[in-house]
């Protein structure tokens, strides 16, 4: 569904994308791990056309979506820190992008899950981070897309809530869409994610299944096994 | 592209800014006409205070605006909305709420006060003056990511355009003074909107007699109707020229 092919960029000296060439399939959960620095943000970025990449090309469905904006409407983002104009109320932002994407369908039930309803009235500057995460997570969900980029989405989430997203995560991949997760949490990902694509110092160190990954390691955690390849040289 | 707008003159309004500048522009013009006994009087003095306060204003206020709406425009990008869409949106919702406080404060007070072709440039040429400043003030914005750096760069533009051009024209004037110098000084006041807007205005003054030899040549020219379309066709090149250029790189850069 997403290709993406010889993918560089670079923040002046600062290589944070080296030849990245990866292809995503439908229906299926992806979960981006690395350390910090590695580039996964980056990336997630420039599939957004937030970030533009110096070399390579992004294709969605087979078409380039580098200088397009339409093919966004397939897409949902939830940022790492989400950023939103300080005095306008929760009401007023989930209001605007209705109004701006008037022709979308509309799925918001995180919006109840959340009871985003009973803050509607509080300024965003006023949010706690976790609050302003699952306003967030809501816009990302809101219009019901093709694929969903979430990046590091539990991180100052409680527990309540980091669960009822992994639900609306597990529900939306049975609906056969694309979920890409960048995350620090391996139980989490185990929990969600099928297949793991770890990114070190801007380049692919591996993209295989939690299954086959396991098997490979012989170990029978997703974190002892990917701790045992980042160490050892284990490369296939 | 309209909804856009909404929601940046929204916020605008919200801020309370802009209605300030309307009643100090108000306050001014009223005080002004009444100050002077004859309105061509008041128009001169206005012309001098308006051309200095309103790219002032429009550079400072469009430069924080841009930078405390980047969240605003991250949230947009990240939606199927054209880059381009998201900077004219934000750039006509300034320049537009400038204008229509300019042309409250001061328009109206000309209206009420003196009825003539000088009030109408008078006028014409503050509008023109804030969308020139406003895309200078973008422009500044796009170029750096530091909210003090790109205020300190909206500030320098204010400073060369408002008071460091005309000291460096009048030198060039006295150091080759010997010389023909009428057309030179035809060019020089092409480059720079301010002084544009002033020969429009003072030209149809009578203080235009006291120009010299000059003041004869830009009479020639200015005085035509055709000379005047000109001159404001110089400063419509003057505010496309910024908005254009930012844009480019606004499309074209990291968010």
């Amino acid at each position: 569904m997403i290709t993406i092919e010889n993918l560089h960029k670079s923040y002046g000296k600062l290589q944070v994308l080296r030849d990245v060439s990866v292809a995503f399939d439908k229906g299926k959960v992806v979960s981006i791990i690395g350390p910090n620095g590695a580039g996964k943000t980056t990336m997630s970025k420039c599939i957004l056309g937030m970030v533009l990449p110096d070399q390579g090309d992004i294709r969605m469905n087979g078409e380039s979506v580098l200088k397009k904006y339409v093919y966004r409407s397939q897409i949902g983002y939830m940022p790492q820190i989400g950023k939103y104009p300080e005095n306008m109320k929760v009401r007023q932002v989930i209001e605007m992008i209705r109004d701006i994407r008037k022709n979308a369908s509309i799925d918001d039930e995180l919006i109840g899950l959340y009871r985003l309803e009973e803050m509607y009235e509080k300024r965003m500057g006023a949010l706690s981070g976790g609050n302003r995460q699952k306003v967030s997570a809501a816009l990302a969900f809101l219009f019901d897309p093709q694929v969903l980029i979430l990046d590091e989405p539990t991180a100052g989430l409680d527990p309540i809530a980091a669960e009822i997203l992994k639900g609306k995560i597990l529900k939306e991949k049975k609906k056969g869409k694309l979920i890409l997760i960048t995350s620090h949490v391996m139980s989490e990902i185990e929990e969600v994610a099928e297949e793991v694509l770890c990114m070190v110092d801007g380049s692919i160190k591996f993209y295989e299944t939690i299954a086959n990954l396991k098997m490979r390691t012989q170990e029978d955690r997703l974190s002892r096994a990917v701790a045992k390849i980042m160490n050892g040289g284990n490369t296939p | 592209m309209n909804k856009i707008i909404k929601y940046v003159l929204l916020d605008i309004i919200k801020s309370k800014i802009v209605i300030a500048y309307t009643l100090f522009l108000l306050l001014l013009s009223i005080g002004l006409f009444n100050l002077g006994g004859s309105p061509d009087k008041g128009i001169l003095s206005l012309l001098n205070l308006v051309l200095l306060t309103v790219p002032l204003i429009s550079i400072v206020f469009a430069t924080t605006h841009f930078y405390n709406s980047y969240e605003f425009m991250e949230l947009l990008v990240a939606q199927p909305i054209n880059r381009k869409k998201i900077f004219m949106s934000e750039y006509l919702g300034v320049a537009f709420s400038l204008s229509a406080a300019f042309l409250v404060g001061v328009g109206v007070p000309v209206i009420i006060f003196s009825t003539g072709l000088t009030g109408l440039y008078l006028v014409l040429t503050g509008v023109f003056i804030t969308f020139i400043f406003v895309a200078m003030a973008f422009l500044a914005s796009v170029s750096t990511r530091d909210k003090a750096k790109g205020i300190g760069i909206a500030l320098l533009l204010w400073f060369y355009f408002a008071l460091i051009y005309d000291g460096i024209v009048l030198f060039i004037l006295y150091a080759f003074g010997d010389y023909p110098l009428e057309y030179a000084t035809l060019v020089m006041t092409a480059l720079n909107p301010i002084d544009l807007g002033r020969i429009i205005v003072l030209l149809n003054l009578d203080v235009s007699a006291l120009m010299g030899y000059t003041g004869a040549l830009y009479k020639s020219i200015f005085g035509s109707v055709w000379g005047v379309a000109a001159a404001f066709g110089l400063l419509l090149l003057w505010a496309l020229i910024p908005v254009w250029s930012s844009r480019r790189i606004f499309s074209r850069r990291d968010l």
